[in-house]
């Protein structure tokens, strides 16, 4: 109960204020295509250096937590995912905003970060021992396993047809081999200066999800010069809490997955939101309708992705470990004070880990307030007309993937990506199982391979990557993850044969 | 609206011209960017950050210096582009890591060699150490060493992956004490070999001392041997290797400092060479250097010159056998 003793230390005018700068500046910054929650934190870095340390933190905390809602504004509005964390957001958030429902799309999602935000640092907050020694007990095998498992929900996420889904995966997890390789130092694919880094991932997103998009606007040409939606629906704050009342249980999948992975070092929080979103889908009666513009699709990847910030710092808070590259940017935060994560920091500063994690948590309600404020005014963002609209995205496409690493060579390949996935989406292929792919694909070979040269000098492959209670229990969901989707696959299958012979 | 653009144009050429025109006397005129080939947040970017928030001051350069981040590929990504892109203009730095950039260039692929470069001056060193967890029965080298020979291959250890600074410090272990062991290099950089001693994944690693001196502080692990010539005052207890017999110089230690293209001109080189040194030792600089445990190592354009060859050599001999 220490941290209710800390809760007046935030509501000091100046911390009070910061905090109010951090959650504004956090939605602005998150809203704008390419500006990850890492970049915000890290351009906000410098300005800590005046401020004390406890002041520095709030407005980092807050930031951090913002952008991370921030992204889904761009996601819903412009199917640009700000970040891996916002994918999940644009299969159904887009849809919504085309069928004129933008504004209930923002309120959900913001009130789901929120819910999902809160729930994330109170875990934090109470259960940072146990979490700690839970983080810890992924290792390289737990790893692969857990990255095999995202591969599964490849098949059936956002597509019609499995098949193209896995196809479109393979391609993901191909072009994930592209670049230099760490750990057996070999040099793959590189045959253009800009994939010396591999492809980076914020870049390929923006292409992916936005390029197609922007073709295909300029493909109507001047035809129609109106918008796509001409009147953007009105929707009280009070129906998106009833709303939000009524899909108890794609909240509850989405705070407890995003939970529970983004607590594991280096992979939870870019893969949070879909799998997130693919249990809830497996979960629901409704599950036809994911991809149609659901709101239970937008409630589940929104608070996966706002409850994995809590616990995603444990590992930085308690073993000084940063868990992600944003945890790694609050450790510069920290480090410029003299304090050191770990039991110093809450031994001997206690004041100061106490108001950053409070802030956090008053950081999210924040939020959700400024939030809900904008989105009616946002959604409108539906009623630009589309030549108008296919520059504006076009414009931050170049702009988002050029800021990642001021590299034009990221512009190419975003453009490039953005091209390619035009012509496949023609043929059915959609953008997510393609990410999942490019994302999971570094995290399975580098932890299979570290895995195996541990499993050599020690006891071997077998052993490693099959004992232990750990991997059995994983190995177990993800033939249960595949049995299911089988099962699936065959059993709409036979009821089409059906509706065929009854026509 | 044509005319406006046109004027913009002209007014523009004319700047730019007049810059020129001006040679570089009043160097520098404008803020300064310096290139970071690791991300923001990291050592490198954090450590550029500190050392070179006071450029502004009266007495440095007069002009702020910006920190421009391109990571990826261990650093080559950005290298490559400072070697075959970046202006020789003097407005261009970048932020340089020994050993790894020149022992990237040894092993081949990458499109820079210390030639491609010229040093200005050298802010930090931070040396390899040797970790175990901190329930581990290994509590010297020779614990380590021993446990090595009798099981050859056997004794897993994680670094922050290939010819960076921890690769080469387990090289030359391996070769001082004449044993196999199995060197297991992560992707995530030093924090994700950290994370597997502390998870008992490996046996032990080597990593930043930065990094590990947090870790101790912290209860999580051990510090067993320090890979330089000399004690680490931040370690003053823990020995060296070669205090424990193991012939390992300092050729592992990651020195950081600021470096210019090759092409830059003479006058500019030797201003710099001559104001960022003083740039470094500024108290506040210091402080803060302190306070975020990042050991400082302050050497002029000369004495980097003298590192840079003499790192050259023994990193051709030590890779040339893999």
């Amino acid at each position: 109960m220490e941290f209710l003793f800390y809760f007046g230390d935030v509501f000091t005018p100046i911390n009070f204020g910061l905090l109010l700068i951090g959650t504004i500046g956090g939605l602005i910054l998150g809203a704008t295509p390419g500006l990850s929650p890492t970049m915000a934190v890290a351009l906000l870095i410098p300005f800590t250096f005046q401020l004390e340390a406890a002041q520095g933190l709030i407005l980092l905390g807050a930031a951090y937590t913002s952008t991370v809602a921030g992204g889904a504004v761009s996601a819903i509005l412009l199917k640009i995912p700000g970040a891996p964390a916002n994918i999940a957001t644009t299969l159904d958030g887009h849809t919504m905003a085309q069928k004129g429902e933008g504004a209930k799309a923002l309120q959900i999602s913001f009130l789901a970060s929120a819910v999902g935000g809160v729930f994330g640092v109170l875990l934090l907050i109470f259960l940072t021992p146990v979490l700690a020694q839970w983080a810890l007990a992924f290792g390289p095998s737990h790893l692969f396993w857990l990255a095999i498992l995202g591969v599964t929900v490849i098949g059936s996420l956002d597509s019609k047809s499995v098949v193209k889904g896995l196809l479109s995966g393979c391609i993901g997890l191909w072009l994930a081999t592209i670049g230099f390789d760490d750990i057996m130092g070999a040099q793959r694919f590189i045959f253009h200066p800009a994939l010396g880094g591999g492809i980076n991932i914020i870049a390929a997103l923006i292409g992916l999800f936005a390029i197609p998009q922007v073709i295909t606007m300029f493909a109507k040409g001047r035809a129609r010069n109106d918008a796509e939606v001409l009147e953007v629906q009105k929707h009280p704050i009070s129906g998106a809490i009833a709303e939000l009342g009524r899909n108890k249980r794609a909240m509850g999948i989405g705070t407890l997955t995003g939970s529970i992975i983004g607590l594991i070092p280096g992979v939870g929080g870019q893969i949070a939101g879909l799998v997130a979103y693919d249990q809830s889908k497996k979960f629901s009666p409704d599950r036809d309708k994911f991809g149609t513009g659901h709101p239970e699709g937008v409630i589940a990847a929104e608070s996966a992705n706002n409850a994995m910030v809590g616990p995603s710092l444990v590992p930085l808070l308690t073993l000084s470990i940063p868990g992600s590259p944003t945890a790694a940017v609050l450790l510069g935060g920290l480090l410029i004070h003299g304090i050191f994560p770990g039991t110093d920091l809450f031994d001997n500063h206690p004041d100061v880990a106490w108001t950053f994690i409070n802030s956090m948590l008053i950081g999210q309600v924040l939020m959700c307030i400024f939030g809900l404020y904008v989105a009616g005014m946002a959604a409108r963002v539906a009623q630009v007309p589309q030549s108008i609209m296919a520059a504006v995205v076009l414009g931050l496409a170049v702009f988002g993937s050029y800021s990642v690493q001021s590299s034009m060579g990221d512009v190419y390949v975003m453009a490039s990506l953005g091209v390619m996935m035009y012509f496949l989406e023609r043929f059915g292929f959609s953008a997510a199982p393609l990410v999942l792919g490019l994302i999971l694909g570094p995290i399975a070979e580098a932890n299979f391979i570290q895995g195996s040269m541990i499993a050599n000098a020690t006891d071997g492959m077998a052993p490693y990557f099959l004992g232990g209670g750990l991997n059995i229990f994983l190995i177990v969901v993800v033939v249960a993850s595949v049995a299911y989707s089988g099962y699936m696959e065959l059993r709409t299958r036979r009821y089409i044969s059906k509706e065929e012979i009854m026509a | 609206m044509r005319n406006v653009i046109a004027g913009a144009a002209m007014a523009l050429l004319s700047l730019t011209g007049a810059a020129m025109a001006d040679g570089h006397a009043n160097y520098p005129e404008r803020p300064i960017m310096m290139m970071v080939s690791y991300g923001a947040g990291g050592a490198t970017d954090f450590q550029a950050r500190i050392v070179t928030m006071t450029a502004g001051n009266e007495d440095a350069l007069g002009m702020p210096i910006a920190i421009l981040n391109k990571p990826g590929a261990g650093g080559r990504v950005g290298w490559n582009w400072f070697a075959t892109q970046a202006e020789a203009d003097g407005y261009t730095l970048a932020a340089y890591n020994i050993p790894h950039f020149i022992a990237q260039s040894i092993k081949g692929g990458v499109e820079y060699s210390a030639d491609s470069f010229e040093p200005i001056a050298n802010w930090g060193a931070d040396p390899a150490v040797f970790v175990v967890a901190a329930d581990s029965e290994m509590n010297s080298m020779d614990d380590v060493v021993t446990f090595a020979k009798d099981n050859p291959g056997k004794l897993t250890f994680s670094g922050a992956g290939l010819f960076v600074g921890h690769h080469i410090a387990a090289l030359q272990l391996e070769k001082a004490a004449g044993v196999k062991m199995a060197y297991i290099p992560t992707k995530g950089g030093g924090a994700a070999a950290m994370k597997a001693v502390i998870a008992g994944e490996v046996m032990g690693g080597v990593n930043n001392l930065s990094d590990a001196f947090r870790a101790q502080e912290a209860g999580n692990v051990k510090i067993l041997g320090v890979f330089d010539l000399e004690r680490n005052e931040f370690l003053p207890d823990v020995p060296t290797l070669k205090e424990q017999g193991y012939d390992v110089d300092n050729a592992s230690v990651n020195f950081r400092g600021v470096m210019v293209p090759k092409g830059t001109p003479q006058a500019i080189i030797d201003q710099l060479a001559e104001t960022v040194p003083t740039m470094f030792e500024n108290k506040r600089v210091a402080g803060k250097m302190k306070a975020g445990g990042s050991p400082m190592h302050i050497m002029n354009r000369q004495e980097v010159l003298e590192m840079w060859a003499a790192r050259e050599e023994t990193l051709k001999e030590l890779l040339a056998g893999l």
